[in-house]
């Protein structure tokens, strides 16, 4: 039997299972459906970014660092908080972004959903680690302990639990449809968690720590303190599509090793 | 449109694989068809996807014109679907299960000790299944094939472990359920030859 | 012969859960271990804490919400490996998608077996372990209660692991990474009740919340588990 490539075209029907018609206002998003223009996209936009965020990485660690006034409290070591927030910024935004391509992946079969959310999870959970990381740092000169189980590094730790559980669930089944649909199922349970484990842990810590006064999201800052934070922001939210688009390239070539568009691109590659 | 089973463009792949590439077939009554193939070509995956079990790559499956998603309850009322395990529960006796599969699925329960006995399996009736063995486990899912009337019969290597007997009764059940324009759809490694009704046959090939 | 009995419309949904509950507790009567088992392993690891942490009764009866909250947790996930494998072993599991009964209602009907032969026994030996562990008696109504909403909501949260990872013949570790996440907003609020009662505090917002949370699992879950049931039947055979 002759073996037929993935046609892209195919992939323009986008039709909700549940309408059971064809949502023609959406037609236009069929070219982000089709893995070859969304692999090409990716390679224009990746350099773009990636000096976008090496110029707003070195803005933001110079305003942070050298820039802004030491705190009236902490001294020094509060400028954690300019790699800490925005890493646990980041490892919420880049959950809910992959339970949204999680979503989109299961309710119009659209692959790279799967492939930007399955690309999104080694990155949101190193992100994670890193909030746990300097969250912990910051914690030693204040309490002189290198942990404590205050409400945002719990969450974050149980956080990082959701991810390599995600991670873990795709790599234990063998058949890559199935680990991606189960692993979807496991994204949406995951977000509609969080809010309830956030509430949860906030609370559990006020009942046993009423004696915290110190919170280490954002205080109320001086613009001097708060503008290479949100710089910072910035500049972790461009490290994320740069990485992400990376990633989704590799995804993209994976998944679609058989199809034609690629034995061409790997021939040019080769000649060129 | 009637009892008609159709699969277009069916296409599977697993993993690097393309297992089922653009399969088409219609079943209609009175037709019986038979899947053949090496072990690896395809086959229970693709019954699978007749049953609307598998998820499709690209392609469909109609019920009577309908994709079979759509009305799912309406598909369960027309198929039986006998898989490669027989489907029954271990700790269960065989009238139990045959019982429990009648009231979920519609069947006629007061038939279960006659059909047992038909199938050799009178003496048994009360034993769990686990301690029967594979063909006896076997018989005790092929006797659905009698309670529950069905319009579209799906069946996974329905002849594995079974003796000559066994044999015989589901060569007899297939011709009695082609008679009543009802649908098989099989897939076996043995050869098994209908006198009164001609088999299709669609053959899968492993793609290298 | 026979006249065809009418189809799949003739059972009704309640009719429908009875005949799977039934079913199930057959099923667990003559396979003892399964429901025996989870049971000594939370009087067992319950015992083990005096053993490890002292005698003490002042420090045993801090520790005992959290302690006998924790084991009854370990003792739920240790049990929820029969929820789903067998029938997908035997193949009744496809049986049961292809019935064309919701399978969200058949999922309910199965959490609540395994509730019934899990969770209920945790549930009525947790006095007997508050005592063991020198909870203060008047917290132990609380355990109970706490138990009760919390086992329930746990069971219908371990669903949703059982059917991720119903494909997979070792799923034991991947399993509890799954559930115990998701479970730790019912442990905090769960334990929380009963540190309440042990101090002589109103316990009635920790319940109260506990019931909320069971009642929105029993909403989203058994849709999460149909719909993970139904990949884990399709992948591979």
């Amino acid at each position: 039997m002759q073996r037929k490539r993935v046609n892209p075209a195919k992939l323009s029907t986008l039709s909700a299972s549940f309408s059971g018609q064809e949502i023609s206002v959406f037609k236009w998003i069929h070219r982000f459906a089709s893995p070859p223009f969304v692999y090409r996209l990716a390679g224009k936009l990746t350099p773009w970014i990636g000096w976008l965020c090496l110029a707003s990485l070195l803005v933001g660690l110079y305003l942070g660092l050298v820039v802004a006034p030491a705190d009236y409290e902490q001294g020094d070591s509060y400028r954690i908080i300019y790699i800490h927030v925005p890493a646990a910024w980041m490892s919420m935004f880049i959950y809910v972004v992959m339970a949204v391509s999680s979503a989109v992946f299961l309710i119009w079969r659209m692959k790279l959903a799967d492939v930007v959310a399955m690309a999104s999870a080694p990155i949101g959970a190193s992100f994670t680690f890193v909030a746990l990381f300097t969250g912990s740092f910051w914690g030693k000169p204040m309490w002189g302990t290198w942990w404590i189980w205050d409400a945002r590094l719990t969450s974050e730790l149980l956080l990082l639990f959701l991810y390599l559980g995600y991670m873990a669930l795709r790599g234990a089944l063998e058949q890559p449809q199935s680990a991606a649909r189960a692993a979807a199922i496991l994204a949406i349970v995951g977000v509609v968690n969080i809010p309830i484990i956030h509430f949860s842990v906030e609370w559990w810590n006020t009942l046993h720590q009423p004696a915290t006064i110190t919170r280490m999201d954002k205080p109320a800052m001086h613009i001097s303190m708060l503008r290479p934070l949100l710089v910072m922001m910035l500049a972790f939210q461009l490290l994320y599509f740069h990485n992400l688009l990376v990633r989704l390239r590799t995804g993209i070539l994976q998944r679609e090793a058989r199809a034609g568009w690629v034995a061409k691109l790997a021939a040019g590659e080769v000649n060129g | 449109m009637n009892n008609t089973l159709e699969a277009k463009g069916v296409t599977i792949w697993r993993g690097e694989t393309l297992l089922l590439d653009a399969v088409d077939l219609t079943v209609g009554p009175g037709e019986v068809l038979q899947l053949a193939g090496a072990n690896g070509s395809g086959k229970t995956t693709l019954l699978g996807a007749l049953c609307g079990l598998a998820e499709l790559d690209e392609g469909e499956v109609h019920w009577n014109g309908k994709l079979l998603h759509k009305d799912r309850a309406a598909f369960a009322d027309a198929l039986l679907y006998l898989g490669h395990r027989p489907g029954i529960s271990g700790g269960l006796t065989p009238v139990e299960n045959l019982e429990l599969f009648c009231a979920l699925n519609g069947g006629d329960a007061a038939n279960i000790e006659s059909v047992l006995d038909e199938l050799s399996l009178g003496l048994q009736s009360m034993l769990p299944c686990r301690v029967l063995s594979a063909g006896q486990q076997r018989r005790v899912a092929l006797a659905r094939l009698r309670l529950q009337q069905r319009k579209l019969w799906i069946l996974d290597e329905p002849l594995t472990s079974l003796d000559t007997a066994g044999l015989d009764w589901v060569r007899t059940r297939i011709a009695e359920q082609a008679a009543a324009n009802g649908s098989v759809i099989f897939t076996t490694h043995q050869v098994l030859n209908l006198d009164s009704v001609p088999i299709q046959t669609l053959h899968l090939e492993a793609s290298a | 012969m026979s006249k065809p009995q009418s189809q799949n419309e003739s059972i009704g949904l309640i009719a429908l859960m009875l005949t799977i509950i039934r079913r199930d507790l057959l099923l667990a009567v003559r396979h003892a271990g399964q429901w025996l088992n989870p049971l000594f392993f939370f009087v067992i690891v319950v015992s083990l804490f005096p053993l490890g942490v002292g005698p003490g009764p002042n420090t045993l009866a801090i520790i005992a919400p959290g302690v006998l909250w924790v084991s009854a947790l370990l003792a739920t996930l240790l049990s929820l490996d029969s929820l789903f494998l067998r029938d997908r072993r035997d193949g009744t599991l496809e049986q049961l998608v292809l019935s064309g009964h919701p399978l969200s209602v058949i999922v309910i009907a199965k959490v609540l077996a395994h509730w019934l032969l899990s969770g209920l026994p945790l549930l009525l030996i947790s006095p007997l372990l508050g005592v063991f562990m020198q909870l203060p008696v008047t917290a132990l109504s609380t355990l109970m209660i706490s138990l009760f909403l919390g086992t329930l909501t746990l069971s219908l949260i371990g669903a949703i692991g059982a059917a991720l990872t119903v494909s997979l013949n070792q799923s034991g570790v991947l399993l509890s990474l799954l559930v115990l996440p998701l479970s730790v907003p019912v442990l905090i609020f769960g334990a929380g009740a009963v540190v309440a009662a042990a101090s002589m505090l109103p316990v009635l917002g920790h319940l109260s919340l506990l019931a909320a949370m069971f009642a929105l699992a029993l909403a989203l879950a058994p849709l999460a588990a149909a719909a993970a049931l139904r990949v884990g039947v399709s992948a591979g055979s």
